[in-house]
């Protein structure tokens, strides 16, 4: 078990679903990403495919129409499969938590394994919510 | 048997392949992330990459879709993928077998990774998948011809040998045919084919990420995406030394000169590398219009220099 868990470790491949999102915490994904953060030291990669993805990146606030979309694409994912809820939006429901067509936050949906708070989470929050679901899995 | 079962299997083959083209796999990533001002992936990455997919991931199989074929495919591709390591390095490595190296063996073994990508993404039963996979098809039909020509262009440089063996000594005991013009002319179509046959970036619609979300590889997952990662591996070491082997007097393994046949690998894999971080992704008629016209005219001026003997 040790040696698989230490490559999964080393090699989280992240897909990213956004909800019904601002676009700010989208951007802030793509800023991990960039020469400055760098993501790839750590071997995370952004992959087009759920089929390639280790990691289920949740972002914006999840409506009526995105709930369905989320359930499928997480059972469309191979398993392990490890869930990550970035900003208010993805972790509470934050500004939307009132609104009719809010169905409800990520966890309500599906299991999630990290909350990065934050409106939006800088990327060195991205980055340490990372750390702290890779030292955990 | 079993000293061949070794050749496919462990030396030139399979293993050794595998590791010498995950390294030139993590060189490539890390060249990438230099020319972008990144830090990059730490050295074991492509392997961490490899067991993770083949020993810790679920593999998902299409409902609606042939499913033995799409499970299949990633099977002969590794075996193709090998078959042409095996046949390119036993002349390359100066291992003496009964076989010398033809080179349209070569030539067809090298064609069967794009194939079983093709039929392993039409069984995937996904739209993406067959949009990739018509394009990989059509990629095939620009670049082979080419491919064809630049091997025709060796096979007249050395004097109608179609042999591996042959052509890397006629080298060794006169000089690389790099070293002429039309070596030149020889050595820019090749790694424009090279570039081709990988898949890198400016001909990698088959995959385009952004756009069709990786196309032909949509559907693969865990073991079977793992044995996808394997053939990258082996063909990103066997086709830039398939081209040190035809232009650039192959390796020669004793003392300093295994310092310099490392130092050609990377040199060629570094060009292929800068002109995947230089370029954008073209259309698929743009590549088909580059190969059919100005790559083949490229190998046909080639081909006139070398018969007048430039």
């Amino acid at each position: 078990m040790g040696f698989k868990n230490y490559c999964f470790k080393k090699s989280l491949w992240v897909f990213h679903f956004g909800g019904a999102s601002c676009n700010n915490c989208d951007i802030e994904i793509l800023d991990c990403l960039t020469p400055k953060y760098d993501l790839e030291r750590f071997g995370i990669l952004l992959v087009g495919s759920i089929r390639h993805a280790d990691v289920l990146l949740v972002n914006g606030s999840i409506n009526m129409h995105d709930k369905d979309r989320l359930i499928e694409v997480y059972n469309q994912a191979p398993k392990p499969i490890l869930v990550v809820a970035i900003g208010a939006c993805g972790c509470t429901g934050g500004y939307f938590t009132e609104s009719y067509t809010f169905a409800g936050p990520v966890d309500k949906i599906i299991p999630v394994n990290a909350y990065v708070p934050g409106c939006p989470p800088k990327p060195e929050a991205i980055i340490a919510g990372i750390v702290k679901l890779v030292e955990n899995s | 048997m079993a000293v061949n079962l070794f050749y496919f299997l462990i030396f030139p083959g399979l293993l050794f392949a595998a590791i010498v083209g995950a390294f030139l796999s993590w060189f490539d990533r890390k060249i990438t992330a230099r020319v972008q001002f990144r830090k990059g992936p730490p050295l074991l990455q492509p392997f961490y990459d490899f067991f993770k997919l083949l020993l810790v991931k679920e593999t998902i199989l299409p409902k609606h879709g042939a499913q033995l074929i799409f499970l299949l495919a990633p099977v002969f591709a590794v075996f193709g993928a090998t078959m042409a390591a095996v046949f390119i390095l036993l002349p390359l490595l100066n291992i003496t077998t009964g076989f010398r190296g033809d080179l349209l063996v070569i030539f067809y073994l090298l064609t069967i990774p794009s194939f079983s990508y093709i039929i392993g993404a039409l069984a995937s039963g996904n739209p993406l998948a067959a949009v990739g996979g018509s394009r990989e098809m059509k990629l095939i039909l620009a670049y082979e011809l080419t491919f064809l020509l630049f091997i025709a262009g060796i096979i007249m440089k050395c004097g109608q040998q179609f042999d591996l063996y042959t052509i890397i000594q006629t080298q060794k005991t006169a000089s690389p045919f790099i070293g002429s013009i039309s070596g030149v002319l020889l050595f820019i179509v090749g790694i424009f084919c090279i570039q081709a046959k990988l898949a890198l970036v400016p001909f990698d619609m088959p995959e385009a990420e952004a756009e069709i979300t990786e196309g032909i590889f949509i559907e693969y997952s865990g073991g079977s995406y793992a044995m996808i990662k394997l053939t990258k591996y082996i063909m990103l070491f066997i086709l830039p030394a398939f081209l040190i082997a035809l232009l650039m007097n192959g390796f020669i393994l004793d003392g300093i000169h295994i310092l310099w046949a490392v130092l050609k690998l990377l040199a060629v894999v570094l060009v292929i590398t800068l002109i995947r971080n230089t370029n954008p992704r073209v259309k698929i008629k743009q590549a088909i219009r580059f190969f059919a016209v100005w790559m083949n005219l490229l190998a046909v001026i080639a081909l006139i220099l070398i018969e007048f003997g430039y």
